[in-house]
């Protein structure tokens, strides 16, 4: 599989490393009911048989955090983004 | 000898030596093992999987069920090869499978005798009750009936490798079609890779006697290959095998040196390849299928696309008297290849009715009995003698010696079939064809249906140059060459009905059409059900021959069309892939690199002892002359360390370099513990939790200067934090201006500890009084000058529990800095330790470690919930917050002494209430860590109780039935020695 990093280009996916999928933004703590929040940012997944936004982190490349939108019927790659909005350079 | 007088592409003026089933033979160089046994009559050459019914050689190709062997002896010994695709080489053993005792006579043949019994679903039904028998009685026959060939039991003298190639167009198979896809897509100018399984190019070019333009196939195919050997983009890729298509990556094999006795120098016995090619053109071609009627897997029997290969490639006759039964033309084209080579033909057996006139009047030229709208119901022999034929009512028996065959064509559409594209029935051309291949993959050529020469040539041509096109080259045009025209005329046809009990299915799983019955009658019908019930389809060659037959058969039996019935889809790999080659040089300490620390050679010199950690290779201890053991060696290390001084190196805690202004923020909210107060010049022992709120790292902190700060990290957690640390930075506090850097592998780092410690330290640094007792307080860090100038760092840090420095300097100066700790404490008698002796001292003062921090224990479980600030926001803290996790009587950290002091306490004992039974309900903890301490003189511990340091004083039973352990034990303070830490203010 190939992902296309969009700092370094297309690469094997032997170099990243999957997190899972990409939930977020990380719940306010503040927040009265933080703990059913966070309960939901952590434990609860949708498993979509399709599309799936998921976090890879290209550790033997530019070590970005990146957002990528993966058929996981298919494999198909539809999207790759920074994970956090654009890497500062 | 049945080898013809000329013809075929073999070297006749060289003779190469071997021997099948311990008999010497000859042959010549190009033959295959299959053409050479063919050529010394060998007919008989194995037995079948389950009935061990004598088979002989059923293909020329890959696809090859029966006719599996064992090639060499002693480490090379290889079993299960498919002696159709065996190169024949001087000196090659090869021997026959599954025969008990000997081929010619097996005993084990008596299962044809009991098949009723030993029917679809046998082991499903018979091995089923009582359960006691399973062990003693059913598992030895299982496993001693189970199985093909024998692997060797010494390593694999030879090395394989893994490689990766790009390309424009990916062409799979070098026949006439993917010749053509090849030349075209290359003369546009695109990076093309040819590969093909076979050793020669061309395909079944060099089977069938054509004429291309002013050549013969051979010689076309030889120059074409020429051409494209000769162009600079192009790689022809003999011996290659693609046989799986993955994610963007095709993985083939190249059997660099399976052809040789041994490879030759520095040459691996095979080559994995991933092939990513941005359009691929899968050019595959099609096999013949087996008919299925009584006796069709006798020795003598073959397909007849393997006939004519025999003859035509390796002039190599496999019988004196052959008949031919068919439902397709290419058959009726290799029964004149037959009996122009000599062959003797009894009869054409046609099931159709009709069949072109051209072949009519072909076979009365020969003098060819042709028997239209006939069967062959019986086959007698073994070898094959005679075979029962009927057609328009009569019945017969025609003397034969060998029997050709072919129900039609199974395109080799597998590898379309990778991403889970089902192929799908087309009753024009009787066959499965993919409709739906992997993306950027087009099929062309027999593979998808066009059976006609000149069709094959126009279809590649046209699918290199729409490949070509597509990976955005201009397409030239080739022009096609002259070739025969004639349609190939097919019907597909799989079962003689009402045949008898012995009509196989699969030859390489021992089905027949009896064994579909049974399914079929006990409900197995879809076809994957019928597969895994019947093992159809289940052998190596993944039913490449069967699958079609067996589904066809089952939609007759239950009155169904075949796309009703269903189809099965294929995966990887094509052919099977040896497991060296997915190895490659993967293997024993080439698993994955080993990791050395700066001082590796310095020890080893010393003669440590070294444990693997990770990837790491650390000192474990330093035996020195006189230790009675590897026990009483660390001891002395720690009572050295306690008394006077002792080194061990550190240098494997992940290294974090952070800087900016933020990074006082960073650390607030990925430790428990506040970090932005702490000033510069300290440092800060910090615990890191994940999201879920357990712990998942701890380790010390430094703040260097204003914006500078380097954390340490566990061993092997190095990298987990540091990927963890960046998606705190780029995800979700992407304002924090921080950068980090991994300095784990540039920085040595060295730890002194005894009360000598700083003694030794102020003959290291050049500034001595830098390091005096308040300039350099506890968890002081500092930037220093060492050994003559070399700018390090020092840290006063304590794991041991004695005064303690940690020194850090430039990797490469490491050595020289363990030299020079060695020189400066030599007049305290320095002691250099490993980590036994680090892990003694640890638990001795009751520091947690890897055996605590197990991602199951809160930060309050291990003790150390004060350090846990209530004044901010910090990964982990809402969900460690939970009532599970905060509940009082979870298990919680303490230490562990036996009350008989001679006792040894291991970790992993339970701990239950004293006099309680063993029981899961009386489980109330465990040891997690202990040692026999030298400073105490006896056994301590530190594990986990529920309710914790609450249970302190508590006289517990102490249970290890693994390693026979069963005293009774006091819980107390995890902290002893020194627990007020006073020794390391000194
Ligand atoms: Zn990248």
């Amino acid at each position: 599989m190939l992902i296309p990093c969009p700092y370094c280009g297309a690469r094997d996916s032997h170099e990243f490393t999957y997190r899972g999928a990409a939930v977020g933004p990380r719940p306010d703590p503040a927040r009265p009911d933080a703990a059913d929040a966070f309960h939901d940012y952590v434990y609860l997944r949708d498993n979509p048989a399709g599309d799936n936004a998921e976090y890879w982190y290209h550790g033997a490349g530019c070590r970005s955090w990146l957002k990528v939108v993966r058929d996981t019927t298919t494999h198909e790659i539809k999207s790759v983004t920074g994970a956090g909005g654009e890497v500062k350079p | 000898m049945s080898r013809l007088s000329s013809g075929g592409f073999i070297d006749r003026s060289r003779i190469v030596k071997f021997s099948f089933d311990g008999k010497s033979y000859s042959g010549h160089p190009g033959d295959t093992l299959a053409s050479a046994l063919i050529a010394n009559d060998v007919k008989l050459v194995g037995r079948s999987f389950k009935y061990h019914r004598p088979r002989g050689i059923l293909t020329a190709g890959s696809e090859e069920p029966n006719a599996l062997v064992s090639l060499r002896k002693g480490a090379r010994h290889e079993p299960n090869t498919r002696a159709t695709m065996v190169e024949l080489f001087d000196g090659l053993e090869a021997f026959p499978q599954n025969v008990t005792p000997s081929l010619s006579f097996d005993v084990m043949a008596v299962n044809q005798l009991i098949s009723r019994f030993i029917g679809a679903g046998f082991y499903y039904k018979t091995f089923m009750w009582p359960a006691s028998f399973w062990e003693k009685l059913y598992e030895p026959i299982v496993r001693g009936s189970a199985g093909l060939g024998t692997t060797p039991n010494v390593p694999d003298p030879d090395h394989y490798e893994k490689a990766s190639a790009f390309c424009d167009v990916l062409v799979i198979g070098a026949g006439p079609t993917g010749l053509m896809a090849a030349l075209t897509a290359a003369r546009s100018g695109a990076r093309v890779i040819l590969a093909d399984e076979d050793y020669l190019i061309g395909g079944r070019l060099n089977s069938e006697k054509v004429t291309i333009g002013d050549r013969d196939g051979a010689q076309f195919s030889a120059a074409v290959a020429a051409e494209l050997v000769a162009m600079p983009n192009v790689k022809v890729m003999s011996r290659t095998t693609v046989f799986g298509v993955y994610d963007d990556s095709y993985g083939a094999v190249e059997r660099v040196s399976d052809h040789l006795a041994v490879p030759a120098p520095y040459q691996p016995r095979q080559r994995l390849w991933r092939i990513a090619a941005k359009h691929t053109v899968l050019a595959a071609g099609a096999i013949d299928r087996p008919i299925v009627f009584d006796g069709n897997d006798r020795p003598g029997i073959m397909l007849a696309q393997g006939v004519q290969t025999y003859i035509n490639r390796f002039a190599a006759a496999p019988a004196r008297r052959m008949a031919f039964f068919t439902s397709s033309d290419g058959a009726w084209v290799a029964a004149f290849d037959a009996a122009d080579a000599g062959v003797e033909i009894a009869a054409i057996v046609d099931a159709r009715r009709t069949v072109a006139d051209r072949l009519l009047a072909e076979a009365r030229r020969r003098n060819i009995r042709t028997l239209l709208g006939g069967a062959v119901t019986a086959a007698h022999g073994s070898p094959l003698k005679s075979v029962d034929v009927v057609a328009d009512g009569k019945r017969e028996r025609l003397a034969v010696d060998g029997l050709a065959m072919s129900g039609g064509y199974s395109p080799n559409v597998q590898l379309a079939c990778h991403h889970r594209g089902r192929p799908q029935w087309h009753p024009e051309i009787g066959a499965l064809l993919a409709t739906d291949p992997p993306p950027r993959m087009k099929l062309a050529g027999a593979a998808n249906g066009s059976y006609a020469l000149s069709a094959c040539l126009a279809d590649g041509a046209a699918q290199g140059a729409e490949a070509a096109v597509a990976a955005g080259f201009a397409a030239k045009t080739v022009a096609l060459p002259r070739c025969q025209d004639d349609p190939v005329e097919v019907q597909a046809y799989w079962h003689v009905k009402d045949t008898a009990h012995f009509a196989f299915v699969d030859f390489q799983t021992d089905v027949s059409v009896k064994d579909i019955e049974i399914a079929a009658k006990e409900g197995f019908i879809p076809v994957e059900h019928l597969k895994r019930y019947t093992a159809l389809g289940m052998g190596a060659d993944q039913g490449k021959l069967s699958n079609f037959n067996g589904l066809a058969i089952m939609a007759d039996i239950t009155g169904r069309s075949i796309p009703e019935a269903g189809t099965t889809i294929y995966r990887p790999p094509y052919t099977p892939v040896s497991m060296g080659a997915l190895t490659g040089h993967h293997r024993a300490k080439d698993f994955r690199p080993t990791r050395l620390t700066p001082t590796h050679f310095w020890a080893k010199r010393l003669g440590a002892k070294f444990v693997e950690t990770g990837m790491w290779l650390r000192a474990q201890y330093f035996p020195r002359p006189g230790d009675k053991d590897w026990l009483a060696t660390v001891q002395r290390e720690v009572t050295a360390v306690r008394s006077s001084v002792g080194m061990i190196d550190v240098s494997t805690f992940g290294k974090i370099d952070l800087q900016g202004p933020d990074v006082g923020k960073l650390l607030d909210r990925v430790y428990v513990n506040t970090y932005s107060t702490l000033p510069v010049g300290k440092a800060r022992y910090g615990v890191m939790l994940r999201e879920d709120g357990m712990v998942m790292d701890d380790g010390t902190t430094a703040h260097l200067s204003d914006d500078h700060w380097v954390m340490t990290t566990t061993t092997v957690n190095a990298v987990k934090v540091f990927s963890h640390l960046e998606f705190c930075l780029q995800v979700l506090w992407p304002d924090l201006d921080v950068r980090m850097a991994s300095i784990s592998e540039q920085w040595a780092q060295i730890a002194l500890a005894g009360p000598n410690a700083r003694k030794v330290l102020e003959k290291i640094v050049d500034d001595p009084a830098a390091v005096a007792n308040e300039a350099l307080p506890v968890m002081g860090a500092k930037e220093a000058k060492l050994m003559g100038g070399i700018a390090g760092r020092v840290f006063r840090l304590s794991f041991s529990g004695e005064l303690g420095f940690e020194v850090a300097v430039p990797a490469r100066h490491g050595e020289k800095l363990a030299e020079a700790m060695m020189a400066a404490g030599k007049e305290f008698g320095i002691t250099p330790y490993g980590t036994e002796a680090l892990a003694m001292m640890r638990i001795e003062k009751g520091h947690v470690s890897g055996p605590e921090l197990n991602g199951q224990t809160t930060v309050a479980d291990l003790g150390l919930g004060k350090m846990a600030s209530k004044k901010k926001d910090y990964i982990g803290r809402v969900l460690f917050e939970r009532p599970d996790l905060t509940d009082e009587n979870r298990l919680g950290y303490v230490g562990i002494v036996p009350v008989d002091k001679r006792n040894v306490l291991r970790a992993g004992t339970h701990l239950m209430p004293l006099g309680a039974a063993v029981a899961v309900a009386n489980d109330h903890g465990f040891v997690s860590s202990a040692t026999q301490s030298p400073t105490f003189g006896h056994a301590v511990g530190v594990g986990f109780l529920a309710g914790g340091a609450k249970r302190i004083g508590e006289k517990m039973r102490a249970y290890d039935p693994l390693r026979g352990g069963d005293f009774e034990v006091e819980i107390c303070s995890p902290y002893f020695y020194d627990p007020q830490g006073e020794r390391t203010r000194v």
